[in-house]
């Protein structure tokens, strides 16, 4: 019976932020029935160690992720707009920037 | 494109030669594609960047992650019994809460490793299906008895010790998601490492009857992991594909030889002789020689026929099974949870 197996659980990713200050960083995925247990296992599985302060769950399916095929013309356009680096300028000679 | 007159006969042989000549440039366009795709894949590893899971890849690639992912993944939840037999022997409270944080890391290695294989396509029942059934292997140190509570100190000293040797380059994996499971798993396998050696070194400064359960332990423990490294290079069929994938960073005998090497002083400390009376320091070669292994008996455990195989997979088959309710139980709450939520929505 397949609804009894973990397969059916649908598939989280994890997020966990380290401390205070940083922005939730991806580690991971697991399975898990509904979004408060994928939490609850995430902690366990993720943060054992005192890893984070605070983690989110995200349902695997509702990411929309950019095609690594396509990469080159999706990235593309800014390739050539240098102008928006500093080091495209000239700078005088002595001037503190 | 034709006249209105040209006869069917005619249209339907020009539609199958269309037909024909599409096919063929489907076939000239996905082999192009497939090459463009190859190079890519091939500057990738030349230029040691990671593969991530929505890359091309060669399915020959995909099948020996899987097949090495699952493995370890498997290995790891079946390494959780040999030390589970001892939770409820520890010798003292602080020894038992050291063995449940190890062998709860040990799961976890387990659910990292499968979610690793999962972003290669494996579905986590299919993985569990193989191991459950014996198509899919898993380590075969874990076929070892526990006999001694000496044997949990063996196991964290040796055995956890040749799985840091074998992991530490998988760190730097081709494949992105086991590669980052690497890392993790590494981090937390050196208190497994450091528990073991220091339940070792208790029981050998203890009494004599201590010392001497030390002593059997790690004369048990010793050749097989050893073999925990796999064949040797010249027998290793996967060794050399893997290398040029970058899956794999040194051959089994290179990080085998780096293994005895780090052991020796490490023994000397513990007060415990390795129980190779060939094992000697070799100044030309800057290693120690050691024995040949005994490789029939690696692979008549890995066929099956080790003291543990059968004991070890039932219990998985029958955990799993037993497990059954709960994972039930958390469906049916999660559907019923859905079912209550929706209808206060659709309330208000």
């Amino acid at each position: 019976m397949s609804a009894n197996t973990a397969e059916s659980w649908p598939l989280f990713e994890v997020f966990v932020r380290a401390r205070r200050g940083l922005s939730h960083n991806h580690v991971g995925s697991l399975h898990a029935p509904d979004a408060e247990m994928a939490l609850r296992n995430a902690r366990d599985v993720y943060t054992r160690r005192q890893e984070g302060i605070s983690i989110w769950v995200v349902p695997s399916a509702a990411i929309t992720a950019s095609s690594p095929e396509e990469k080159d013309p999706f990235f593309d356009p800014a390739a050539d707009k240098i102008y928006r680096h500093p080091t495209f300028y000239d700078v005088p000679s002595g001037v503190q920037m | 494109m034709y006249p209105a007159a040209a006869d069917l006969g005619d249209e339907a042989a020009d539609k199958a030669a269309d037909k024909a000549a599409d096919k063929a440039a489907d076939q000239a366009g996905h082999a192009a594609q497939d090459a463009a795709r190859q190079a890519r894949f091939d500057e990738l590893i030349e230029a040691d960047a990671r593969i991530e899971p929505r890359d091309w890849m060669p399915d020959a690639y995909r099948k020996t992650l899987i097949r090495q992912i699952a493995q370890h993944a498997h290995s790891e939840i079946i390494g959780m019994q040999p030390e589970g037999n001892w939770l409820t022997r520890a010798p003292s409270l602080r020894r038992k809460a050291i063995a449940m944080a190890k062998v709860q890391d040990e799961a976890g290695h387990g659910l990292y490793l499968y979610s690793a294989a999962e972003t290669l396509g494996a579905s986590r029942d299919e993985l569990l299906d193989a191991l459950h059934a014996g198509r899919q292997k898993y380590s075969s140190i874990f076929n070892y008895p526990t006999l001694t509570w000496a044997d949990m100190g063996a196991i964290g000293w040796l055995v956890d010790g040749a799985a840091i040797m074998n992991q530490v380059p998988l760190c730097r994996c081709s494949y992105g998601p086991y590669a980052r499971a690497m890392v993790r798993v590494c981090k937390e396998e050196s208190f497994h490492q450091r528990q073991g050696y220091e339940i070792l070194y208790a029981l050998s400064h203890g009494t004599p009857a201590q010392h001497d359960m030390a002593q059997d332990a790690v004369n048990r423990w010793w050749f097989p992991s050893l073999m925990m490294f796999g064949p040797p290079d010249a027998d290793s069929s996967h060794t050399e594909q893997s290398m040029a994938w970058k899956i794999k960073r040194h051959t089994n005998d290179e990080l085998r030889c780096k293994f005895v090497d780090m052991c020796v002083p490490q023994a000397e400390v513990l007060g415990l002789t390795l129980p190779d009376p060939e094992l000697r320091w070799n100044a030309e070669a800057g290693h120690y020689d050691f024995a040949e292994l005994d490789w029939d008996e690696f692979w008549a455990v890995v066929k099956g026929d080790g003291p543990c195989n059968r004991q070890r997979l039932s219990h998985r088959v029958s955990a799993h099974e037993r497990g059954a309710w709960v994972r039930e139980a958390a469906a049916a709450h999660a559907a019923k949870k859905a079912d209550r939520d929706a209808r206060a929505g659709a309330a208000a």
